[in-house]
């Protein structure tokens, strides 16, 4: 983190359009090496403002995407504490995706982690400068003087000031040096780790929240566009007859593909654009459109084919991955017992309820958007690199975004708004179809999974061989990218939870024929499919409780120190256990049909365990119960991390009954919500959530972490009510929906 | 033209009869509360009233709704007040852009049944997607706002 500073009132003005008086506050923090821009060097570049004005007001202007994650509200909550305000005094703003505020990116459940302590730090020099002022004023000590709900007050005489009131005088005082910004202890926190409503709350409930896709200037054009079905195909050649006699359609605009230099940005697909005063002309433009197509090399790809080629490598001999422990084979050999299994997950998609969208305005030599991006950063770098105008004539406004799951941190809708714009001269909205959404989206990887196991005599695990075949997200930006890549696989399977003496990692080959992207819990969804359903199955072969099982597997108390600021601790992993354990009852007698599941993972440095009550009746399941409990750290916002557990829950259940992709030909076989479905109110558990109060441990990931114990805990649950072990995702596709 | 009541407010609009109520309303009216989901009635984002009743407006065509009372998110009843309260109450929306659907959905609940049951809200809600998956937040909301009405 850099040193907070005062900010230029002039660049306030131009970049916030905010008046500005009072205090301003910023600082910026880099979060990680994933940034694509380059900074000015000695250029102080902050990402996080604080104002406070005369009349009390406070806006925080924050740099990451607000898209449900509540990420605003926690942040608001970290800065009002420290700064004794009330809580009803604070706006907050979304910067724009400009170089000078930093990295903006949503991905990773990194927000929280990263900008904490510089919220907090902003919200303490905020109230040292507000009470060196009032000393002065009073002509006191400092030390007399304490902050308290948005005044400053007098312990000596009883008199107090309103914050507003000061920040004229204060704005003159010099910022503390760091080392001597002192943040409140834990317990006296008023906000932090308390129930807080989103800030955003009316503006969800009256219409009046405004997303990508509700965004309106004057003399807006809306697109739709025809996109190859095969992945990086091309037009040959189409005929628009049709398309442009449809009311309000006004022009076919050919779109080339854009491919990305290699190692960075996302492209675009290219196809055949209808330009339509309104949306729904566009679209239907788009479905009266003739297109022959190059399909290219994707066109022979069949998903089930090519489930086939994994499953067939994954049970040979493939890649060592480092980080091999003892020797499985002599563990084999010497094994009471062996278990083996192979397990599979479809290929998914994000399906946000939003779908991808963008405006774009492009003139002369300047290009302004307005997009929910998660990433606008990378956005705007790539707009630069495409269009070759310049960063600083590059303007990113981010909207709300209705829904992200890192869908919206690439880019492509963003580049084909451009073009457009470009191409019409005038702002341009892009508006992706659900259709397109699912037949055209950076899917979430498949994968293949072969698990061998060994028990020694008195049922503990002597020998763990995993052998994964998985098409990584590397092959977006580097062709031949064969192969899951080592932070691929430290999402779970090199970094496992459990103390194997014996343990080897083995990569196959994958090639990418779709556009491979991360997707909520990335490769997490794997890992904890493939660890949790095979500890379920050694449990069994063991014939011990799967919970003890667990509890034996994770093993003695330690700490691995790793290379981030959060090392694994094994005691936070068993306390989650223990305490979903008892929340659930584990071990009570259940009614006919009905089975309970465990799984735990540990992913974007928190600890989870999830229990799953199913009932199983004539082959199909209904989940009963889910038990979460989340090791995650500091906590800001209790409430939007309960929120965010019952959605993972939700999201991870849609996966294990419902998600699939899969394609012939090359071409996406789904369409809409009727085949590609997502759970809903009648699906809906009864959802138990606790949270580990460890508010002096950092915070780390909430968003993603609850997701990828769902599907084994159903899968487990299914097993230990029926004896029937799922081991290929969906459970629509195993007939139990 | 075409003149749609809107929230007890009269509009004019020049449109193809066979556009969807909701593209006439977000890009014509003006009224972008009302969401695009799925274009395919399989979402519930784009809910509506018509005359009271419950409506996908991606599905039915603007001529349907000409002569009859349309309630979108931005109108009001005193269902859809009470339930604004509740979702308030249990901070019930995450990225809020399925809410102004699962509101409208849930006033067509109350309209028709008083004190409805678990079941009930089953049957009355599951047309609606909400992919953050705020289900249990919508139930328990849906009957705080019986209880608020019953209190007064
Ligand atoms: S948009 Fe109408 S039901 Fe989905
Ligand atoms: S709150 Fe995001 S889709 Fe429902």
């Amino acid at each position: 983190m850099s040193k907070i500073q005062q900010i230029n009132r002039r660049d306030f003005v131009k970049f916030f359009g905010l008046a500005s008086t009072g205090i301003i506050l910023g600082c910026n923090v880099s979060s990680n090496k994933k940034e694509f821009l380059p900074q000015v060097d000695g250029m102080f570049t902050p990402n996080l403002f604080v104002q406070i004005q005369r009349d009390g007001n406070i806006t925080l202007i924050a740099s990451r995407s607000e898209m449900g994650q509540g990420i605003k509200t926690s942040l608001a909550s970290a800065i009002a504490d420290e700064l004794e305000a009330d809580w009803q005094y604070i706006t907050v703003k979304q910067a724009t995706g400009n170089a000078k505020y930093g990295n903006q990116n949503t991905d990773g459940s990194r927000s929280v982690r990263t900008i904490l302590e510089p919220m907090r730090k902003m919200g303490a020099a905020s109230k040292m400068m507000l009470i060196t002022a009032a000393a002065k004023k009073w002509n006191v000590a400092e030390s007399v003087c304490k902050a308290e709900n948005h005044y400053i007050i007098n312990s000596n005489s009883g008199d107090k000031i309103f914050f507003g009131d000061l920040v004229d005088e204060a704005a003159e005082v010099a910022i503390p040096a760091d080392e001597n910004i002192k943040l409140k202890k834990v317990e006296d926190f008023k906000y932090i780790g308390k129930d807080l409503k989103s800030v955003d709350l009316k503006d969800f409930t009256d219409g009046t929240a405004t997303y990508g896709i509700d965004f309106r200037i004057p003399n807006l054009k809306f697109a739709a566009i025809a996109r190859c079905p095969v992945t990086y195909g091309t037009v040959k050649s189409f005929d628009s007859t049709d398309a442009e006699k449809v009311a309000g359609v006004e022009k076919v605009i050919k779109l080339n593909k854009m491919d990305p230099p290699i190692g960075q940005f996302f492209g675009a697909l290219g196809g055949v654009a209808v330009i339509a005063n309104n949306t729904w002309s566009a679209f239907q433009g788009k479905l009266e459109l003739d297109i022959e197509w190059n399909y290219g090399e994707n066109h022979s790809f069949n998903s089930d084919e090519y489930k086939k080629r994994l499953t067939q490598r994954v049970h040979q001999k493939a890649k060592l991955v480092p980080g091999k422990k003892g020797d499985v084979f002599t563990a084999f050999e010497e094994a009471d017992k062996i278990v083996e299994a192979t397990y599979h997950v479809p290929f998914l998609t994000h399906a946000p309820m939003e779908v991808p969208n963008a405006t774009a305005w492009f003139q002369e030599n300047k290009i302004e958007v307005w997009a929910p991006l998660q990433d606008p950063q990378t956005a705007r770098a790539e707009l630069a690199h495409f269009f070759e105008i310049s960063l600083e004539n590059i303007t990113i406004n981010v909207t709300m975004l209705g829904g992200g799951f890192g869908r919206k941190s690439k880019s492509d809708f963003v580049v084909e708004a451009v073009a457009l714009s470009k191409e019409m001269g005038t702002p341009v909205q892009v508006v992706w179809t659900r259709e397109d959404d699912i037949k055209h989206g950076f899917y979430h990887s498949t994968s293949a999974q072969y698990l061998k196991g060994s028990l020694d005599k008195n049922g503990n695990v002597s020998g763990w061989l995993q052998r994964l075949a998985m098409p990584s997200i590397a092959s977006i930006f580097k062709p031949l990218s064969d192969y899951a890549t080592g932070s691929e696989l430290n999402q779970g399977f090199t970094n496992n939870p459990y103390n194997l003496t014996n343990f080897r990692l083995e990569n196959a080959k994958a090639e990418a024929h779709v556009r491979i992207g991360w997707m909520r819990s990335v490769i997490n969804i794997h890992s904890g499919f493939g660890n949790n359903s095979f500890v379920d199955e050694l449990a069994n072969a063991a014939n011990v409780d799967p919970v003890q099982f667990h509890l034996g597997l994770i093993g003695k108390d330690r700490v691995i120190q790793g290379k981030s600021e959060h090392p694994y601790n094994s005691k936070r992993m068993k306390d989650v256990l223990i305490k979903t354990s008892q929340m659930a009852n584990w071990g009570r007698t259940l009614p006919e049909n009905h089975g309970l599941g465990v799984a735990i993972q540990y992913s974007f440095y928190s600890y989870v365990a999830t229990i799953v009550e199913v009932a199983v009746i004539d082959d199909k399941v209904k989940v009963k119960n889910t038990w979460t409990t989340i090791d995650c750290g500091l906590v800001l916002n209790k409430d939007n991390v309960k929120n965010q557990l019952e959605g993972s829950v939700f999201f991870g259940m849609s996966l294990a009954m419902y998600g699939k992709i899969s394609t012939t030909e090359g071409a996406v076989e789904q369409n809409n919500f009727f085949d590609y479905q997502m759970t809903r109110m009648k699906d809906a558990p009864n959802i138990h959530i606790h949270i580990m109060d460890k508010m002096n441990e950092k915070p780390t990931g909430v968003g993603e972490a609850g997701v990828p114990v769902i599907a084994p805990a159903i899968c487990n649950a299914i097993f230990n009510a029926t004896g029937k072990r799922v081991r290929s995702l969906p459970l629509v596709d195993a007939g139990m929906v | 033209m075409t003149k749609l009541s809107i929230n007890n407010k009269f509009y004019e609009i020049d449109v193809q009869d066979d556009m969807p109520l909701l593209w006439a309303i977000r890009d014509i009216v003006g009224l972008t509360g009302t969401k695009f989901g799925c274009g395919v009635a399989q979402c519930g984002a784009c809910s509506i009233l018509i005359d009271g009743r419950l409506t996908k407006s991606c599905s039915m065509p603007v001529a349907y709704g000409v002569g009859k009372e349309i309630l979108t998110i931005e109108g009001t009843t005193q269902n859809l007040e009470y339930l604004r309260e509740a979702w308030f109450d249990g901070n019930v929306p995450q990225c809020g852009y399925c809410q102004s659907g699962q509101l409208i959905a849930a006033t067509s609940l109350l309209d028709k049944i008083e004190n409805p049951t678990d079941k009930d809200i089953d049957d009355a809600m599951s047309s609606n997607i909400c992919r953050c998956g705020t289900y249990s937040r919508i139930r328990k909301a849906i009957h705080k706002a019986v209880a608020l009405k019953n209190q007064n």
